[in-house]
């Protein structure tokens, strides 16, 4: 048997610590180990962007990275986002915009949304189709989904504004 | 999709790293954004028993813009150089390259030092780099060299670099005149079908210096004299872009892939060649 190492990370907030053979790819870590699916395996080949996740700042496709990089990480996840009852605005977006048809990509999507809009509070459509160029929907939804990032960028900066 | 087993390390300096290089000869392999290594060992086509993570490895990832160089440490992210604002007015063409490569995720952890060092004919940065005439710095048990880009690459996925060495930063010059970095790539994330770097300098309306080089048209980036000579002392009219274009097709040896044959490949490299051309004269 390999050896396994000792591994920590941060999910969502909360600590998680395990034994882990360094090559488990961090996306069957969530998974699998972890139970947190919202990530999801669709190419697994670092071109479709599903198992997007945010790991210190950076939008990460969790399919390329080993865990063992990942140790000491802080991890954020769809969960992390929002959830039925604590909506995000891109949550909210996708759902009033129609920015989801099957709803596969989505979490990926919006994960990489979240950090698109922190860079880019107002993106042009442009912006926001080369800014997630790493997702790729099957659906070819696209057209929705740059509507769904551009009303939520508007409901974010309307908030920010009201509460300035 | 699931890697074969292997040993990860995470030293702490450039000293474990290369001890554990000493200790493990070709078995090891360094790894910066992993973004090019790690689809290699998922499709089991890298084996690599030794994993030496560089993530802890300090002073690997500044960017310093200095009067006559501009230093970009290996660890750099091409996100951190498309973000970087002393680049964005010293050396802009270095963004225009990032922008291209592969998609924002991908950006966030693919380095440049593991773009150089891997050899793969297909990254971009190598292309460019000759064009700017870069110095590689590699570190080893015998101490630093240095190896000009346009002698680093040998074949593809084979440079220069020992086993045992470990790229440490690049070096450019400062950048004289225009530049452009154009890329044909059949969607976002995908190499290039062709691409081209060019610096020119315009005196007076007539080109006094010019640098060409050409990415995944070769088993190496391949840096064009013949190209860049065909363009000196000309007006860069069509007639001289002809003849670089022409050159260069001498020097190039593109081999059919999925991204289509020859004769293809070929004819994109020429326009693609005259399209960085006419950009860069536009901005000399």
């Amino acid at each position: 048997m390999p050896k396994k190492m000792h591994i920590t990370l941060t999910v969502n907030g909360k600590e998680e610590e395990f034994l882990a053979e360094p090559r488990e790819l961090l996306i069957y870590t969530l998974r699998e180990r972890l139970n947190i699916t919202g990530p999801h395996i669709g190419c697994e080949t670092s071109h479709c962007g599903a198992c997007t996740v945010t790991i210190g700042g950076k939008s990460v496709k969790s399919c390329t990275m080993f865990v063992a990089q990942a140790d000491g990480a802080d991890i954020t996840t769809i969960e992390g986002i929002g959830g039925p009852d604590n909506l995000h605005p891109l949550q909210e977006a996708f759902k009033e915009h129609h920015g989801l048809q099957c709803g596969y990509c989505t979490p990926g999507m919006i994960t990489r949304a979240t950090k698109l809009l922190e860079e880019i509070p107002n993106p042009t459509e442009e912006e926001i189709r080369f800014g997630m160029a790493g997702n790729l929907c099957r659906c070819t939804g696209y057209q929705n989904i740059v509507k769904s990032i551009q009303a939520a960028a508007a409901e974010m900066s309307a908030a920010k504004e009201a509460a300035e | 999709m699931i890697p074969a087993a292997f040993e990860y390390y995470r030293p702490k300096d450039m000293e474990g790293v290369l001890s554990l290089l000493a200790e493990h000869g070709d078995e090891a392999r360094v790894m910066a954004g992993g973004h090019s290594l790690i689809p290699m060992m998922k499709l089991r086509m890298a084996d690599v028993p030794h994993l030496i993570d560089l993530q802890d490895v300090g002073g690997l990832s500044d960017i310093e813009v200095g009067t006559d160089s501009i230093r970009i440490g290996a660890m750099v992210t091409q996100s951190d150089i498309i973000t970087h604002e002393g680049l964005a007015t010293a050396a802009p063409i270095l963004r225009e390259a990032a922008l291209q490569i592969a998609d924002p995720q991908v950006r966030y952890m693919g380095t440049v030092g593991g773009n150089v060092a891997n050899g793969d004919p297909g990254n971009d940065m190598p292309g460019l780099m000759q064009c700017l005439d870069a110095t590689f710095h590699l570190i080893g048990a015998d101490g630093t060299r240095d190896v000009p880009a346009r002698d680093f690459y040998e074949a593809a996925y084979m440079t220069a670099r020992e086993d045992e060495e470990v790229l440490t930063a690049v070096t450019i010059p400062l950048l004289k005149g225009g530049h452009a970095y154009e890329k044909q790539k059949r969607k976002i994330g995908d190499y290039a079908t062709a691409a081209a770097a060019v610096q020119i300098v315009n005196e007076g309306g007539t080109c006094a210096a010019a640098s060409i080089a050409m990415t995944n048209l070769s088993d190496t980036p391949i840096y064009s004299q013949a190209a860049c000579d065909a363009l000196v002392g000309t007006s860069v009219d069509d007639s001289a872009i002809k003849a670089a274009m022409a050159a260069m097709l001498g020097d190039i040896d593109p081999s059919e892939d999925n991204r289509g044959p020859v004769a293809f490949k070929k004819h994109v490299a020429g326009i693609i060649l005259r399209r960085a051309i006419e950009r860069a004269w536009s901005r000399a």
